[in-house]
């Protein structure tokens, strides 16, 4: 009993982990930036196929790639951000028209990367094996690296979170958050933050492909699956609080896996139950305002 | 005078053309190839969705990405009774079966707005898709299902027909008080309320109005089909491609959202056969384009232009 009960909670926490890291990026763009990046997903493909390539290729270890997967994927971010968002941003007359036509935009950045990786990739189903040892806890055997990632996971959220809070431009960027507008005149660039924010949200998304590529089998089209979770926890944990995503991906995580303990197959159907009655009871979420 | 003979001629040249064109949809079957009335029936089929689409979300600005649950359900209706009722009951069934998954949803959601609004119409259908995968795999044990064919030429006709009801519908909608009302909402939802529309009865109706439409066309596409699952069934692609189409072609005007279905639907087919594998690159970056140049669409460009055309007349002068 014990055994299944710790086998439920550390495989939840293990996804959970992951589902924080690419909700918090999300949370990112369209808490901060205003773009509902529809592309998200597939920023979490580059970095995963980026990680299997170093590594099939070059032979470098997974976890060396995430300084290197991760930095890439921020450098497109960041650049698209400048040029297309901005450029909508600029010629947007309100930030509702903004939002829509963003989240349109999105639509073409995701045709348009998850075409570059196909005919970059091909259409297989690739993976790598990594340490896949097994590891002992409390009589429950995982493979190490479920372990390493979830590790990683947790590591790189409170790096961000410290980040946030203790930093001059984490101040900025949460004042960007709050009031655009008035973080301007405070002397904030903000063309500068949004793009940051936006580019720091492809990292995260980055990161996690990598920690993802550890674990599962990977292929062009893994984006959207996660582009959907990361929504649902980002509703969860509340629009624009990042503690609220951090949390909300955990706790989504434990429920996938009570569900798929219960009933494998079922774990979407109840993400999206969970979700819609959130939307009906407390659509701010968890920690929202 | 001048000004009222002027508008009088436009709207019977107007009137003509509409004619001229019905005349040639409904004869077309005669002279043309096969390949070709499929592709106008996928037209058809894309300018129901967009219009019904936008009867909704076009005046009153709550972006619904529901469309795949109400044209996912008109497809199960078929699947279900096709082989028992013939086709115009079943279409009508497909229809009232989306209006009333339309009422219950909206009674659930008007309450929430913008991203909210989006993001749960998106989960909704979602929801649906994979819970009826699910239900077939563990429930009913057979995932998927045969459907009873109809001949291509029926079903031209049966999708012109309804996009013919679909754009009568439209228009009418959008000359009535209740049109204005929509679009009061759109602007400014408590003013409308303030005004005496009973606001949340009017969304409701004609978030049903819109799904109808949409139920019915699931119910005559999957004739075409002769094997559905889920996932072709309630496919999201279904609940973007409306409010892309509604974009690019113009989202202020009707005659917008049927140019926008028209050319995007034609311009998807030529992509997929001539690049196959560079057909979403190419889409993605003209989606790209149109947003960032054109944030009034096709139609928008065909003013300017006309515009500019007139200007110049009078230059010369």
């Amino acid at each position: 009993m014990i055994a299944t009960l710790l086998d439920i909670t550390i495989g939840g926490l293990l996804t959970g982990g992951i589902y924080a890291l690419t909700a918090v990026g999300l949370n990112l763009q369209y808490g901060v930036a205003r773009v509902l990046n529809i592309a998200h997903g597939e920023f979490i493909m580059l970095g995963a196929f980026a990680t299997y390539s170093l590594y099939t290729l070059f032979g470098i270890n997974p976890l060396v790639s995430l300084a290197i997967a991760g930095p890439i994927v921020f450098i497109i971010g960041f650049l698209i951000h400048s040029t297309l968002f901005q450029y909508i941003r600029s010629s947007s007359e309100s930030t509702g028209a903004f939002e829509g036509r963003s989240l349109l935009a999105s639509f073409g950045l995701l045709f348009i990367i998850q075409n570059v990786a196909l005919l970059s990739w091909g259409p297989e189903i690739k993976g790598y094996t990594y340490l896949a040892e097994p590891v002992n806890i409390l009589g429950t055997i995982f493979a190490a690296n479920r372990l390493v990632a979830l590790l990683f996971a947790v590591a790189i959220g409170l790096a961000f979170y410290l980040f946030l809070v203790r930093t001059r431009l984490g101040k900025a960027i949460r004042a960007a958050a709050q009031d655009p507008v008035t973080a301007q005149l405070m002397g904030v660039n903000i063309h500068r933050v949004l793009g940051l924010c936006f580019g720091l949200g492809a990292l995260m998304a980055g990161l996690a492909g990598s920690l993802i590529s550890m674990m599962f089998e990977i292929t062009p089209h893994m984006g959207l699956r996660y582009t959907v979770i990361a929504l649902i926890v980002v509703v969860l944990g509340g629009l624009g609080s990042i503690p609220g995503s951090f949390i909300g991906g955990l706790i989504l995580g434990l429920i996938g896996s009570i569900v798929t303990y219960i009933h494998p197959g079922l774990s979407m159907v109840a993400y999206y139950m969970i979700f819609i009655l959130l939307l009906l009871v407390k659509p701010t979420g968890i920690l929202g305002k | 005078m001048d000004n009222v003979r002027v508008t009088s001629n436009k709207r019977a040249l107007f009137l003509a053309l509409l004619i001229l064109i019905l005349i040639l949809a409904a004869t077309m079957p005669l002279y043309i190839q096969p390949y070709t009335i499929i592709s106008l029936t996928s037209i058809f089929m894309y300018i129901i969705l967009t219009v019904s689409w936008a009867i909704f979300s076009a005046p009153t600005r709550y972006i619904s990405l529901a469309s795949a649950s109400f044209f996912g359900t008109g497809i199960y209706v078929w699947a279900i009774l096709g082989s028992a009722l013939p086709l115009p009951i079943v279409v009508g069934i497909g229809g009232l079966v989306s209006s009333l998954l339309a009422l219950f949803t909206g009674l659930l959601t008007l309450r929430l707005r913008g991203m909210y609004f989006i993001i749960f119409t998106f989960g909704f259908s979602e929801f649906i898709r994979h819970s009826s995968q699910w239900w077939e795999v563990n429930i009913s044990g057979t995932e998927g299902r045969w459907v009873v064919g109809v001949d291509h030429t029926a079903i031209y006709y049966a999708m012109f027909i309804l996009a013919f009801l679909t754009l009568i519908t439209a228009y009418a909608i959008r000359r009535s008080r209740f049109g204005l009302a929509l679009q009061s909402i759109g602007q400014f939802e408590e003013a409308a309320a303030h005004a005496g529309i009973n606001v949340t009865a009017v969304k409701i109706i004609t978030f049903a109005i819109s799904a109808f439409f949409m139920g019915a066309a699931g119910a005559i596409m999957a004739t075409r089909w002769s094997y559905i699952d889920p996932s072709i069934a309630f496919s999201p692609l279904i609940s973007f491609m409306p409010v892309l189409m509604a974009i690019f072609g113009g989202i202020g005007q009707i005659y917008g959202h049927i140019i926008g279905a028209s050319v995007l639907t034609i311009l998807a087919e030529v992509l997929l056969t001539e690049f196959p594998y560079y057909y979403m690159l190419l889409f993605g970056l003209i989606l790209l384009t149109v947003i960032l140049f054109l944030p009034h669409g096709l139609v928008g460009l065909i003013e300017r232009w006309w515009k500019g055309r007139l200007v110049g007349k009078h230059a010369n002068t």
